[in-house]
């Protein structure tokens, strides 16, 4: 089956999480816990329910993901960005937006262009 | 303008504390997320793809030094310094944490400010033409009925929850329209009848998104005393008649389309006939008092083109340009109307940080007695600057950053935060136009080019107004990547139109070179005079079409 993680917005400040190895939420994805069966991604489904009802976290959903090494990518361009983004005011955003997600480039200056992938 | 009275400041503070108790209620698990989420979006607070957004009202888009020195303060102290001006002439901010939400609208309060009403299925801030109460070509300051609007409709218990939101738009001219009045819910024109007698003219049924449409005009003249008992009857058989069993189909446009105009015009006279002369009539006296807030400042005895104009312009090309662009004729011999576009090149349109909205409100309290409009092309206004104040208006303007000559060019893009902050967006957009910016950036092409109105929205909720763009762009998922369609020919204003697709959608590596193409597209084959919209109903989209796809292919 395709690997799978569980994310939501953090209740508090409405963050991108995700669940981490030990059950615990993180806002870094190569930190998440993955599920290789459908047990497992039921188990951190149901986690992730007593989590919503603990009030850590809204609206918890597992997305699918690709594992390469210690990198965790999400497989829809929707969830990267939540992972990563926003793709805009890198000095607001998340200072580790991998290079994979930059959009390219059209001008030196300029690293937002082209696809994300 | 408008300053609360006691029960405007004790509505507002009531507000926030019964939202605090809410707030404190679903961080203790008393109410669920299903629960707590119609009570935040009655507050403007959303919960977005990577936090909380609040979104704060700056009603008809007037505010003042004061106000913008608070936005400034909440950017700095609750959000990460900068704060986002939007197409409904409000102020977003991206990054607020639950926790400090109250805290926030606290602050808000303390200069008269609130986000009530700035999401739900309630009547949403009512906007007016930027230029209301300095532009030359108007009837008479719509910003008094805008604000009369604010009250009837602030708490309104027969309307806080209609099929769905409902925007209302007024402008005091009607010859020129710069807010998009007939894209609205309702839309009202301040107009003078034959016996010379000001009242408002009623469009009703236009929206963007997902079914675009004009409105339609269903009555010439409603004296003033009637406007709220006219607005009632409209939103009444709204509220009777309007679709509640699909989202889709739940706006006003929806229903007027269905029910066809005449006979909902007929619908509405028959209530209007029912509540006409009652309660809601506007008593003379009340809109005496409200249009007092409105009272033009007191102006000094100026002549238009001052030498201490004319020199700098002569002197100064740069300078020069931003007059001819961003400025505009005021009603006041030797006085302008100054806009700060928001688009600098290469950055988020409608972006503005801490920094420079303090900047901004110091120049509007130096040189525009305190007065700031937000427009709905996310831009600034500062309504009453002295021709001959103008060149250190600029001067100081520039240090900013703030000074960019590309108002109604291809620089001045409307774009929607798309799927880099939205949870519903399909695809981004921001990075989109300030790509196209970057390409664009040459300000002698852009003059070159003319004005084009280019609009982006990352969804088909068109919040970027892509609709009525001369060139729109519409961002879609095509098997998880984003492609971006465009469509050319829509208009905004008092030439309005609905742009059509051109064809297939483009790749976010090709959609840059597109848009060049259908710019270089108009440049060859314009007249003498034409803007791009002039050229393109000339010609129609064949020519686009075939350069944009024959080529290629």
């Amino acid at each position: 089956m395709v690997q799978k993680v569980v994310t939501g917005n953090r209740l508090s400040d409405g963050a991108v999480i995700f669940m981490g190895e030990d059950g615990g939420w993180t806002c870094k994805i190569e930190l998440a816990r993955i599920a290789e069966t459908d047990e497992e991604a039921q188990l951190l489904e149901d986690l992730a329910r007593a989590a919503e009802r603990a009030r850590l976290v809204v609206g918890p959903y597992l997305i699918e993901v690709t594992v390469g090494g210690r990198a965790i990518k999400p497989v829809r361009y929707r969830e990267r960005l939540r992972a990563y983004g926003p793709s805009i005011h890198p000095d607001f955003g998340r200072p580790d937006v991998p290079g994979h997600f930059r959009m390219g480039v059209e001008a030196n200056h300029v690293h937002l262009n082209g696809v994300a992938g | 303008m408008y300053r609360y009275d006691e029960f405007d400041h004790t509505m507002v503070r009531e507000r926030i504390d019964q939202f605090r108790g809410q707030i404190a209620r679903r961080m203790a698990g008393e109410i669920t997320e299903d629960q707590f989420k119609p009570l935040r979006l009655q507050n403007g607070l959303y919960l977005q793809l990577h936090a909380y957004m609040l979104r704060v009202a700056i009603p008809y888009g007037q505010f003042n030094s004061k106000q913008m020195h608070m936005l400034a303060h909440i950017a700095r102290k609750y959000d990460k310094g900068y704060g986002h001006f939007t197409t409904r002439q409000n102020i977003q901010y991206n990054w607020p944490k639950l926790s400090e939400v109250a805290d926030i609208l606290d602050d808000l309060a303390s200069v008269e400010m609130h986000a009530i009403q700035t999401s739900g299925n309630c009547i949403r801030n009512t906007t007016a033409d930027q230029y209301a109460g300095v532009a030359a070509d108007e009837v008479e300051d719509p910003r008094v009925y805008a604000e009369i609007i604010r009250q009837w409709s602030t708490f309104h218990p027969e309307f806080a929850f209609l099929p769905r939101k409902f925007k209302i738009a007024v402008s005091g001219a009607v010859d020129t329209d710069r807010a998009a009045v007939r894209f609205h819910d309702v839309g009202l024109f301040v107009v003078r009848n034959a016996e010379g007698e000001v009242g408002f003219q009623v469009w009703v049924g236009g929206g963007l998104g997902r079914t675009p449409m004009i409105g339609k005009k269903i009555r010439d003249f409603v004296p003033k005393a009637d406007l709220l008992a006219y607005l009632e009857a409209v939103l009444r058989t709204y509220n009777m008649l309007g679709r509640r069993d699909n989202l889709y189909k739940a706006r006003i446009k929806i229903l007027v389309h269905e029910t066809g105009v005449e006979e909902f015009t007929r619908l509405v006279e028959h209530e209007f006939a029912e509540i006409q002369g009652g309660d809601f009539t506007l008593p003379a006296d009340e809109v005496a008092r409200i249009a007092a807030y409105f009272a033009p400042p007191q102006y000094e005895s100026l002549s238009d083109d001052p030498p201490a104009l004319t020199a700098r312009r002569f002197e100064d090309k740069a300078f020069n340009s931003w007059v001819r662009v961003n400025t505009a004729r005021h009603k006041v011999p030797g006085y302008v109307i100054a806009n700060i576009t928001l688009k600098p090149t290469g950055l988020p349109p409608g972006d503005v940080s801490a920094d420079q909205m303090d900047a901004i409100a110091d120049l509007a309290e130096q040189y525009s007695g305190g007065s700031i409009r937000a427009t709905h092309e996310q831009n600034l206004v500062l309504p009453d600057v002295r021709q001959d104040q103008l060149y250190d208006l600029w001067l100081a303007l520039r240090e900013q950053g703030l000074a960019d000559a590309n108002l109604d060019h291809i620089g001045d893009i409307i774009c929607c935060p798309g799927l880099d902050y939205c949870a519903l967006a399909n695809a981004r957009s921001i990075p989109v136009a300030e790509r196209i910016s970057q390409r664009f950036a040459d300000l002698d092409r852009q003059y070159d080019i003319g004005e084009l109105r280019l609009k982006i929205s990352g969804c088909i909720n068109a919040c970027g107004h892509h609709h009525v763009g001369h060139i729109g762009i519409l961002g879609v998922d095509r098997k998880d990547e984003e492609y971006y369609q465009i469509t050319l020919g829509g208009a905004p204003g008092e030439d309005a139109a609905i742009g059509t697709k051109v064809g297939a959608a483009f790749s976010a590596t090709e959609i840059v070179d597109a848009v060049e193409t259908v710019v270089n597209t108009y440049l060859a084959l314009r007249r003498d005079g034409e803007r791009f919209i002039d050229t393109f109903r000339r010609v129609g989209d064949g020519p686009f079409k075939e350069n944009l796809y024959d080529k290629a292919a």
